[in-house]
C-alpha cells in the first residue's frame, strides 16, 4: 500500500456511497496499476504535477465562462478507471436509448403513436415548455434528430451505472474528455504508458461524418458550419475546439444571413452557401422570427430554410421535449414499447408528482427526497430533502401544489465516489459520468469514456460546473487482460511453429 | 474566409504591432529623459502624448512620467496602452480561436495572462519595453512559423505592416518634437533595432537628416515607413481579385500606394522641413485605408439590426 492513499476515506465516517477505487480496504481491480505506479511517486512529486496540469490549462486557454467571467476548467489528476465489461454495458444501454429516443421524437412529431397506445399521454408532451410545433413539419435528412447525445450516469450504492437524465439538446462537456486526456497525458506519462486506454481523440472526425451524412439530398460536399452565440457562451472554448478539430468555420448569428430560403455565411468573398449547422444554441434563440423575437444570436429565416430541406439543424429542433425530465420517468416504457425489450441501463427511481399518488407521498417524505424541477437543467431549483431548511421546505410545499406538472421527486442517490486531489490531499468526491453517443443514421458511436464530473466539495452531491464542479480523466480500459492474451497467442502461435516443425521432420 | 474572423486576423497584426511600437517609442523617450538633464519633462511628456493621438484637454495638470507610463504601458484603462493592446490582441485571438494555429494562440494568451495576472504592472522600464518586444517577437515568429499563407495570414500581415507605418510614423514625430538632436535620432534608431545597419549603410556618417530618411524610406530595412506600406500594397495585391490592367479599384490600395509613390518620389529636403506635418498626413491615410479595408472586406460581419416583429 503506498503512502498516498494511505488512510483514505478512513477519517470520514462511512458512507454509504461506493467508492469506485477502494471496497473497504481492498482495491478493486481496474485500479491495480494506477495505484502501484502512482505508489512510486511522493505527495511533494504529485503536487508540483497538479501545479503544471493547472498552469497548463490556463495557458492554453481551456476555460469556462459563469457570468461572463473566464476560468480554468479544474481537471482533477486521477484518473476515473473503468474497465472494459462495465463499459459494453454502458455503452450498449447508450446505444439502446439513443435509438429509443429518436424513434419517440419522430412519433412525437408525427404520427404520434405512442400517445395512442397509451404508452405515454399526449398532455406530457403537449405542456411540455421545448414542445415545438415549428419541428412537425422539418423532416430529418437522414432521419437523425439526436445527431449528438449526452446521457448522464451516476453509480448508485450498491455500484449500479443508472440513467439521471437524458442531453439531446445541445449536450456540452466533450471537448475537456479530450483536453483532459492530453494534459494527463503529459503529467502521469509514466501512469498512462502502464495502461491501455481507448483513445478519445477520434471524436471530432466521428462528429463530422455524421454531420456530413446529416446534409440535405444532392449535396455532393456538404458545407459543415459550427453555430456558437459567441466568445462570452459558457462552452465558446468547446464550440472553437470543435471547429477548429473538425475544420469547419465557426460562425455566429451575426456571421449568417437567409437568402431565398437558403443559409449563407457572410466571407471576404461575398455570401457562401451552408449546409449543416451544428448548432450550439438553445431552440429559443435560434430563428427569431418563429421564436424570441429579440434575440440576435441566431438567423432570422434558418427554420423555414430547415423547412424547406435546404440546411440540416443538429440537434433538430424540439428534441427538449425527449430530455424533459417527466417524459424520463416514462422512458423505460418507452424503450419497452418501441424496442420490445429491457432497458439495459434502469432509471433512478422517480415519482411524478403530477400523478396524485406519488404526489401525497413525495409531499409527506419531502425531508428525505430530492425534487427536481422538470425542465431545470445544470442543477438549478434542485432541492435536496435532507439538507433543506424547514422554510425551504414549505415553500417547496407551495410551488409542488401549485404547479406539479413540473415537479419530480427521487430518493436520495449517494452518488459513487473517486479518490480526488484537493487541498494536498486525498479524499473521496461524489462523481457523474456523461458519455457522448454521435449517431450518423447507421450506427450510434459512444465515445469510450465520456465527462466525469466531480464535485469537489466534500460531501457535495451536485456536480456542475457552476457549482465549481471539476472534471477527471475517464479511462475505458482497452482490457489489460486481452492486450496479454494477444501477446501470449502471437508467442504461443511462434513458439508452436518453432516446436511443431522438428516434430513434424522428425 | 468569414469577414468576421478577417477582421479579427487584421486586428490581432495591429494590436501586437501596436503593443511593441508603444513600447519602443517609451523606451527612446524614457532614455532620453533619463540620460539628457536638459530636458523638459513635462514638454517632453505633453509632446509624446500628442504624438500618439492623445487629445490635450485629457492631460492632468501636472504631467509627468509616471503620467505617461500609466496612459500608455500600463493603465488596462487606457485605450492607448500596451496592456489594452495585448488584451485587444487576446480577445481578437480568443474570437478566432479555431482557425489560429494552438502554439501561437497559446503564446498570445501566456503574453496576455501577465495582465491580469500583475506581472506586467510589476516590471519596471526598461525591462517591460524589453519584454514587450520579446513577446511580440514570439508572437510573430509562432504565426510566421505556424500559419498558412492564406487569407488569414494576408490580413495578419496587412494589420501589421499598416500599424507599423503608422507607429513608424509616431516614432519620427516624437523624436522631432522633442527637438531632434542627433543623439536621440541615434535613440530611435537604437530602439528600432537599426542603428548598426544605419551606421553602415551610411558609412557610419550620422546625420538627423540621414536617420530620418533611413526610417522613412529605406527599402530594405523592415520597420521603414516605405517598406511597410509596401508590404501592405502587396498583401492588398494578394487578397484582391483584381485583374493588373488600369489603375486600382481598390480604395485601400489606392491610398497606401500613393502615398508611398508621394514618399518616394518626393524631395527629400521638403520631407524633413515639415516632418511632423508629413507624418500626421501619413497618419490619416492609414486610418482612411483601415476605413476602406473594414467596408470591403469586413462590412459583411456587420451585426444584423434585427427589428423584433410581432407574431
Amino acid at each position: 500500500m503506498s503512502s498516498m492513499f494511505e488512510g483514505y476515506g478512513t477519517v470520514e465516517p462511512a458512507s454509504p456511497a461506493y467508492d469506485e477505487m477502494f471496497d473497504g480496504d481492498a482495491l478493486r481491480s481496474p485500479y491495480l496499476r494506477l495505484r502501484d505506479s502512482l505508489g512510486r511517486m511522493t505527495t511533494p512529486e504529485l503536487i508540483s504535477r497538479v501545479e503544471a496540469l493547472q498552469a497548463s490549462y490556463l495557458d492554453q486557454g481551456v476555460t469556462f465562462d459563469i457570468g461572463g467571467e473566464e476560468r480554468a476548467f479544474p481537471l482533477d489528476i486521477l484518473p476515473r478507471v473503468i474497465e472494459m465489461d462495465t463499459w459494453s454495458t454502458i455503452e450498449s444501454g447508450v446505444q439502446q436509448r439513443v435509438k429509443a429516443l429518436e424513434m419517440f421524437l419522430a412519433d412525437v412529431y408525427d404520427a404520434g403513436t405512442v400517445f395512442e397506445d397509451g404508452v405515454i399521454p399526449r398532455r406530457v408532451i403537449t405542456t411540455s415548455s421545448h414542445f415545438h410545433r415549428a419541428a412537425a413539419t422539418i423532416r430529418p435528412a437522414n432521419g437523425v434528430r439526436v445527431h449528438v447525445s449526452g446521457i448522464d450516469l451516476i453509480r448508485d450504492n450498491a455500484g449500479e451505472f443508472r440513467v439521471l437524465e437524458d442531453n439531446v439538446r445541445v449536450p456540452s462537456g466533450v471537448s475537456y474528455v479530450m483536453t483532459n486526456r492530453r494534459a494527463i497525458a503529459a503529467a502521469l506519462p509514466e501512469t498512462i504508458a502502464q495502461h491501455r486506454i481507448r483513445p478519445v481523440a477520434g471524436y471530432p472526425q466521428r462528429l463530422l461524418a455524421a454531420l456530413r451524412a446529416a446534409a440535405p439530398a444532392g449535396v455532393a460536399d456538404p458545407t459543415v458550419v459550427v453555430l456558437t452565440p459567441g466568445v462570452y457562451n459558457g462552452a465558446y472554448f468547446e464550440h472553437a475546439l470543435l471547429a477548429r478539430t473538425m475544420g469547419v468555420e465557426l460562425v455566429e448569428g451575426r456571421d449568417l444571413v437567409c437568402h431565398r430560403g437558403e443559409v449563407m455565411m457572410r466571407t471576404t468573398k461575398g455570401l457562401a452557401p451552408v449546409h449543416v449547422v451544428y448548432r450550439r444554441i438553445d431552440d429559443e434563440f435560434l430563428d427569431p422570427v418563429h421564436f424570441r423575437p429579440d434575440s440576435v444570436l441566431g438567423c432570422p429565416g434558418m427554420i423555414d430554410a430547415a423547412r424547406a430541406g435546404n440546411v440540416t439543424l443538429a440537434n433538430a429542433v424540439g428534441n427538449g421535449v425527449a430530455d424533459d425530465k417527466l417524459v424520463y420517468t416514462y422512458l423505460p416504457d418507452i424503450i419497452r414499447y418501441y424496442l420490445g425489450e429491457e432497458p439495459v441501463l434502469r432509471n433512478v427511481d422517480t415519482w411524478r408528482c403530477g400523478d396524485a399518488d406519488a404526489r401525497e407521498e413525495v409531499l409527506d417524505r419531502l425531508d428525505e427526497l430530492v425534487l427536481k424541477p422538470v425542465d431545470g437543467s445544470g442543477g438549478k431549483g434542485i432541492v435536496i430533502g435532507p439538507r433543506a431548511s424547514k422554510e425551504e421546505l414549505d415553500e417547496l410545499r407551495g410551488k409542488v401544489l401549485e404547479d406539479p406538472r413540473s415537479w419530480i421527486a427521487q430518493p436520495v442517490v449517494q452518488l459513487s465516489t473517486v479518490p480526488t486531489f484537493v487541498d494536498g490531499e486525498l479524499g473521496p468526491r461524489h462523481v457523474d459520468l456523461r458519455p457522448f453517443a454521435v449517431n450518423d443514421g447507421d450506427r450510434t458511436w459512444v465515445l469510450p469514456g465520456g465527462l466525469t464530473r466531480v464535485a469537489l466539495a466534500k460531501g457535495e452531491l451536485i456536480v456542475n460546473s457552476s457549482r465549481g464542479g471539476g472534471s477527471k480523466d475517464t479511462w475505458v480500459l482497452a482490457g489489460h487482460g486481452d492486450a496479454r492474451q494477444q501477446e501470449q497467442q502471437q508467442q504461443q502461435q511462434q513458439v508452436g511453429a518453432v516446436t511443431t516443425s522438428p516434430e513434424g521432420v522428425a | 474566409m468569414l469577414s468576421r474572423i478577417a477582421e479579427s486576423m487584421f486586428w490581432i497584426g495591429r494590436y501586437v504591432e501596436r503593443a511593441e511600437d508603444t513600447a519602443r517609442i517609451l523606451d527612446v523617450q524614457t532614455q532620453v529623459l533619463l540620460e539628457d538633464a536638459g530636458v523638459d519633462e513635462e514638454q517632453t511628456c505633453r509632446d509624446l502624448l500628442a504624438s500618439m493621438g492623445i487629445e490635450p484637454e485629457d492631460f492632468p495638470a501636472a504631467l509627468d512620467i509616471d503620467h505617461v507610463l500609466a496612459v500608455l504601458a500600463y493603465s488596462p484603462a487606457s485605450a492607448w496602452s500596451i496592456a489594452t493592446a495585448l488584451a485587444n490582441a487576446r480577445e481578437a485571438a480568443r474570437g478566432a480561436r479555431e482557425t489560429l494555429p494552438v502554439p501561437l494562440w497559446e503564446v498570445i494568451n501566456t503574453t496576455y495572462r501577465s495582465i491580469p495576472a500583475r506581472r506586467f504592472e510589476a516590471l519596471r522600464p526598461p525591462y517591460v519595453f524589453q519584454w514587450v518586444r520579446e513577446r511580440a517577437a514570439l508572437i510573430n515568429g509562432t504565426a510566421d512559423a505556424t500559419m498558412t499563407r492564406d487569407e488569414g495570414w494576408q490580413f495578419l500581415m496587412l494589420g501589421r505592416s499598416i500599424e507599423r507605418a503608422d507607429m513608424t510614423s509616431r516614432l519620427i514625430a516624437s523624436t522631432t518634437l522633442t527637438g531632434g538632436t542627433g543623439e536621440q535620432w541615434t535613440s530611435t534608431l537604437r530602439s528600432s533595432g537599426a542603428y548598426e545597419t544605419f551606421l553602415r549603410t551610411y558609412r557610419g556618417v550620422e546625420t538627423e537628416r540621414a536617420a530620418a530618411e533611413f526610417l522613412m524610406l529605406d527599402r530594405l530595412f523592415p520597420r521603414s515607413v516605405v517598406f511597410s506600406l509596401g508590404r501592405a500594397e502587396q498583401c492588398l495585391d494578394n487578397l484582391g481579385d483584381d485583374p493588373r490592367r488600369a489603375g486600382f479599384q481598390d480604395e485601400a490600395h489606392r491610398l497606401i500606394g500613393r502615398t508611398r509613390a508621394e514618399l518616394e518620389y518626393g524631395s527629400l529636403a521638403d520631407l524633413v522641413a515639415d516632418l511632423p506635418d508629413e507624418m500626421e498626413r501619413l497618419q490619416r491615410t492609414c486610418a482612411a485605408a483601415t476605413d476602406a479595408i473594414t467596408r470591403r472586406y469586413f462590412a459583411g460581419a456587420e451585426a444584423v439590426s434585427w427589428k423584433g416583429v410581432q407574431l
